[in-house]
This record gives structure tokens, sequence and C-alpha cells, in this order.
């Protein structure tokens, strides 16, 4: 047997078992005949799909893994954690479970990501060493007959392998070993040749001698741009995600990602959006080779202007947004769009900057405050009950005497959403103080009834 | 040419002189009025000018919170035409608050910085844009470098810029103090609101102090805060006398 799913596991079958003893153990057992090239296409499939969503350097590691080189681009899923997060969570939604781990290489990623114990890890430049010493050596990615070999030698973990003197085992097991071990620890490179997407738009320049200063770099951008969008025009399409592959001297390839909002194919724009990132490519010993490759493209139609007489033109302002958001990253730029909800922390989300807009809008009845607290604070307050503002509250260790305040405004929980906001309830104060300061505080409760809330009092807002 | 230029044509060349050696003589420079005669007519040019930087703090514990000072800006980007750009690093603004000034969520985006570098960054980068109505930032440090590369790019592009000064501590805030090359400066405080003759809490007013104004005097305003459309206005009592008198007044002309 090939591999088996969690349920056979516990049953205590494993990868390896026999099938006759299999089904000699459970007789009704489900059988399916492996498929190899199925299994190929299918990863080769859903390293497309990656190098869509998440880098452009995605290679097959067969037969059961994926490798990425992020560098450069995890900024745009707001860092290397949520990164890997997302990445599991997608996966698991697919209905796979998977193991993601970023290393400093490709060895160590792979060794740590199939016996490394955390689904997920990052695993930071220079810890790679530890983190690899107590793994098998089933992790190097070596052939089962040296694995075998040095299990006779009493050697079955990486760290004392890598301890080890390396002239002996060349000579016995060949160079494969002082390969694996170098690949692993960074100490010699190791190529990913990335899968490419489906007849995309690409443009590629050789160059006779390497090079290496930013201008050339920027210079050479300038002239492969146009011919890219001149290869979008012919298609009709604007470019949503653009890949330049800067292949090294050193077969190394270092790789800048910019993302659009919308389509686009303006020449300016794209070398603008290019050129500010040629800080973080590392020339090495120069590069002989810069591939630029429309990655992701998307339909895109001529517009027609406004030319009426009285609407005046809104400034079009989606290439600021891709300039900041390519510098931020796309989640930290966004517009508020209005949620149907009484609860202030719930009453709004986050929409992508350039999304259509909204035609609800949030009710006036009553002021609301310019900030609102992350997380309401509690306070400690003295008021008459049921449904009277405090008399006085003391927040972050000053009192407070209340002058003058507006309210209740009740809000009561979302049953239909979550069973025990049932009987909960708030009641909104707008306070305002002795010195003129104004608040927006909030009993947890309705002042008579136990159920509906602590009846403490909470501040969650400061109004201007 | 009025009469009064007439009489003193040296004072007319020179102001042309000055304005040529700011750089800006070219062009005219516009303005956007608060529609308040006793605040407009403090300022040079009758109004905040366009193409300039801006910085507004708020007084007392507002200077940590900002919650005035953010108010007073919303109001003053709600009168702008265009899209507006919000920078922060801590995002706490309560979106249904800058409707309530007349600042649609359709038309604030936001922009989420790690650091004040990459908020000066993305502020000078709004600016230098020049499609957007108002760039607001809120930051906490402002080197006259940092300043005056702002006020240029808000000058070449004529956008406005305002740089909202918060402090994560109380003591920080005499870092207001520092020059920079910001044209306005200005500082919001909290002031019991309007009495009212029922229980409850009245308009809210501010005390504006315009701490800085380049080409222009300091001076403070008691006023109320932005209305629904992001306007200020005096409180009646200190306005041109109140509403009745005036009627009556038109009433005996007629």
């Amino acid at each position: 047997m090939l591999s088996v799913d969690l349920a056979a596991r516990k049953l205590g079958l494993r990868p390896g078992t026999p099938v006759a003893k299999a089904q000699a153990l459970y007789p009704d057992l489900v059988l399916m005949d492996a498929d190899p090239e199925g299994d190929r296409l299918g990863l080769e499939k859903l390293a497309l799909w990656f190098q869509h969503r998440i880098a452009p350097i995605v290679a097959v590691d067969a037969p059961d893994g994926l490798v990425l080189d992020t560098t450069g681009a995890d900024h745009l899923h707001g860092g290397e954690l949520p990164m890997l997060k997302d990445m599991v969570h997608r996966m698991a939604g697919a209905g796979f479970r998977a193991k993601a781990v970023v290393a400093e290489t490709w060895g160590a990623a792979h060794a740590i990501a199939r016996y490394g114990r955390a689904p997920i890890a990052v695993v930071q430049a220079g810890d790679a060493s530890k983190a690899l010493a107590d793994l098998p050596l089933e992790a190097l990615r070596l052939p089962p007959t040296i694995i075998e070999g040095l299990a006779t030698l009493g050697v079955s973990r990486i760290g004392p392998l890598a301890a080890m003197p390396r002239a002996p085992l060349a000579l016995r097991f060949g160079p494969d070993i002082a390969r694996r071990l170098d690949q692993a620890f960074g100490r010699i490179g190791e190529a990913i040749l990335p899968v490419r997407p489906v007849d995309p738009v690409e443009v590629s320049r050789n160059f006779a001698e390497p090079i290496g200063a930013a201008e050339t770099i920027a210079r050479y951008i300038g002239k492969l741009v146009p011919l890219l969008c001149q290869g979008l025009d012919e298609r009709g399409q604007g470019v949503r995600r653009l890949d330049l592959l800067l292949h090294r001297v050193d077969s190394r390839t270092e790789a800048i990602r910019v993302a659009t909002a919308m389509p686009v194919r303006d020449v300016k724009r794209l070398t603008r959006l290019l050129c500010e990132k040629i800080e973080t490519i590392n020339p090495g010993f120069g590069i002989e080779r810069m591939v630029l490759i429309a990655s992701q493209a998307e339909p895109m139609d001529r517009r027609q202007t406004v030319s009426s007489l009285i609407a005046e033109e809104e400034t079009d302002v989606s290439d600021l947004v891709d300039t900041l958001a390519n510098r931020v990253g796309m989640q930290a730029l966004y517009r508020f769009a209005p949620v149907e909800s009484d609860l202030p922390e719930r009453s709004f989300c986050r929409v992508p900057a350039l999304a259509p807009e909204e035609t609800k809008d949030w009710p006036d009845h009553w002021p609301r405050p310019t900030r609102l607290l992350a997380r309401p604070e509690p306070v400690q307050a003295m008021a008459e009950l049921p449904d009277q503002p405090p008399l006085f509250f003391i927040w972050r260790g000053v009192r407070r005497k209340v002058k003058c305040a507006d309210g209740p405004e009740r809000v009561f929980g979302e049953w239909w959403k979550n069973d025990a906001e049932l009987t909960i309830a708030r009641d909104y104060f707008r306070v305002e103080d002795t010195s003129g300061e104004r608040f927006w505080l909030y009993r947890a409760g309705d002042g008579e009834h136990g159920e509906t809330g602590s009846q403490g009092w909470f501040l969650h807002g400061i109004f201007g | 040419m009025t009469a009064e230029t007439h009489k003193k044509p040296g004072l007319e060349t020179l102001r042309a002189a000055i304005s040529r050696l700011e750089g800006h003589s070219d062009r005219r420079r516009k303005m956007l009025p608060f529609g308040v005669r006793e605040i407009d007519g403090r300022l040079p040019g009758g109004g905040l000018a366009l193409g300039a930087l801006h910085e507004v703090a708020g007084g007392g514990n507002d200077a940590l919170h900002s919650a005035a000072a953010g108010q007073f800006c919303a109001g003053i980007a709600a009168r702008t035409r265009g899209k507006v750009l919000w920078i922060v690093t801590r995002q706490d603004v309560f979106a249904p608050s800058l409707k309530q000034v007349g600042l649609s969520a359709r038309r604030t985006i936001f922009v989420e910085a790690s650091s004040d570098v990459d908020v000066l960054a993305c502020f000078e980068e709004g600016l230098r844009h020049g499609g957007l109505g108002a760039v607001v930032a809120e930051v906490a440090r402002l080197s006259m470098t940092a300043s005056r590369r702002l006020q240029l790019a808000a000058e070449t592009s004529g956008s406005l810029g305002i740089a909202i000064r918060r402090w994560r501590r109380q003591t920080d805030a005499a870092d207001f103090g520092q020059p920079t090359a910001s044209v306005t400066r200005w500082r919001v405080s909290v002031l019991p609101s309007a009495p009212l003759p029922v229980p409850g809490v009245g308009r809210p007013r501010w005390l504006l102090e315009l701490i800085r104004a380049r080409a222009g005097e300091c001076a403070d305003f008691e006023v109320e805060a932005c209305d629904g459309k992001g306007r200020l206005s005096l409180p009646a009592a200190l306005a041109d006398g109140s509403d009745q008198e005036a009627a009556g007044q038109r009433r005996a002309r007629a």
C-alpha cells in the first residue's frame, strides 16, 4: 500500500503494509489503484494555483509536496506566518491536510515540513541546523540504499551524520550525502525550476555581460515593459499580477512580484511599480537574463470617460492604490463598509479600497464617537438603577464627574448568530464630564435583570 | 486695481516679489474657506490653503486620543472633492462618526502602515498623486526635513495635506513645539457643550487655537463642532448677535 487515510491509520495500517495482509485483517477495506501520473498532474495544477495566489517561483517537489520561493512575496499576505496559515487553511478547505514550513533552504523546509512536529512553522535564518539535528535521515532526500547503509552504521539522525567526517562517507556512499547535507544547511545553492502558467504574455532579454547596477536594471525594465504591454494590447488584456524573474550568473533566480487592484496596461505605471522594488533584488555576481511575465492577466476593455456638461470626472486613484498596496500590502489598504448590526464593533467591515461602492449607510439617529476602542475598557462607575446615566466614573485612574448625559440607547445581543447572546443587552450613554470631555459608556446589562449581563460599566469610545 | 493699491504701489510689488521668492507666483493659491468669517479673516488668503501641509493636534487628553482633532480634520476633508486618504498606524477611527460630519465611507480609503516611516512615505505618495481631495495622516514625530518634503509634495500637486499629531504618551506632546514646514498649525481642545434647557448633551464645542500660520497671526476661536456637512460655526452668543435680533432689524427695515 502506498498511502492510507486517517481512518485506516487509526486501525493500524501504514504505508508499506502488503495489500494481502491488510485485506486479511480487514476484509471490507476499500482499495484504490495508485495513479502516480494523475497525482503528478494534480500536483502541477496545485502548483499553478499557488503561483497565482502566493509567489512567482513554485515547483513540484514530487511525490507529495510543493516548494515555493516566497522571498519578497510574503508581505503581500501579511507576513510569513499569516501566509502559511492561509495556505494550510485553504488546503483544508479543499479537503487536504497540509503542512507548511518556511526555512532558509529547500532542503531544510522539505525536511521540517515532512518530519517536524508542528503543521505550521517559520524557521528563522540560522536556526535551521538546530531544527534539523533531531530529524530522521529520510528527511534528507537520500536514496533508500544509503539510508539503510547508514542505519547499519548506527546513524539514524541528521545531527550525528552532519558531525561525522565527510571523506570516509563519500568513499563508501558516494557524494550524495555531502550534497544533500550542504543543500539543507544552505552551504550550496539549489535552483528551483518554476512551473509555468499556461501561455502567459512573456518577454525576456539576455545580456552578453551580466548586469548588476540598479540603474541598469531600471533601464532594462523600461525596455521590457513596453514590449509586454504591446503583447497585452494585442490580446486586449491588462495585467493583475506581474513577475520579473532575474536569472543570476550563479544560477539562482531573484524575483519581483507586483500586483494591481485593476487590470493595467499602462507602461509608465507598470515600470514605476517594478522600479520601486529594485532595492529588494540581490544581484550577486550579476544578472544574465531578465524575464517579465504577466502571470495573471484579465480582459481589459477600453472605458469611456465622462464628457457630460455638469458631472466632473472623478480622478482615478487606482494607480495610487497599487503603489501603496505594493508598499504596505493589500490588506493594509481598505475602506469601511456598513454591516447591519446594532453592536458598534460589528457595525462595519473592511472592504478592498477599490471595491464597488455600497448603497447602504449607517443610520443617523445617534451621535457616534470619533474613536472606538478596540476592546471596551472596564470602568468603575456609580449610577442609579435601572436606567440613569452614571454620576461619576473612574477610567485609567482618573475620576470624572458626569455633568450631563444622553441615553440610554439599548442594544440587544444577536441571538440569531449565537445562542449565548439571547439575553444579552447593553445600555449606551453619551456622557460629558465637568472638563467637557465626552465619552461613550455602556453598562453590560439592562440594570434590572441579572441574565442580561454583568451590570459592569465599560468605556467604548471617545467623542470629539 | 482698487484705489487703495494705487495709494501704495510699493506694497503690491513687494507682495509679488515675496510670492515669487516663495516659488508659487505662477499659480494662484486655492483656498478652502471654513465659511466662518472670523476664522477665514484671520487666515492669509481667506481660508485653509490647498496645496499645503497643515498640522492639527488635540489639546489636553485629546493629544492621545485625537478624537476632537480627528473630527475637525474629517470635517475639513468632507468639504473637499474627490477621495480622501487616511493613513494610520493603529486603527481606531469609528467609520459611522466620519459619516456624521459628512465624510462618506465610500470616499475614505484607509492605509494602515506599520511604522511612522511608512506613514510618512505613504503620506508623501498620496500628496504627490494630486488626484485626492485630502490626505490625512496620524503621525507622532514630524521632523523639519520630513515636513518640508511633504510640503513640497503638496505644493507641486495642489493636494491638501493634514497631519494629525498624535502621541502615545502625554509627555511626548511637547514635541508639538518643534518647528516644522507646515503652513498652519492648529490645536483643538474640547470645551463643555452648549447648555441645553433639558437634560442631555448639547452641541459639542471646541477651543480652536491657530498656533501658527505662515504670513498670518495666531488666534483663538471658540467654535461649535462640525455639523453634518463638516462645517464649523460660532456659538450664537459670539456671532452677530442672536438670530432674533437680526430678524427684528430686518423687520424694522421693511
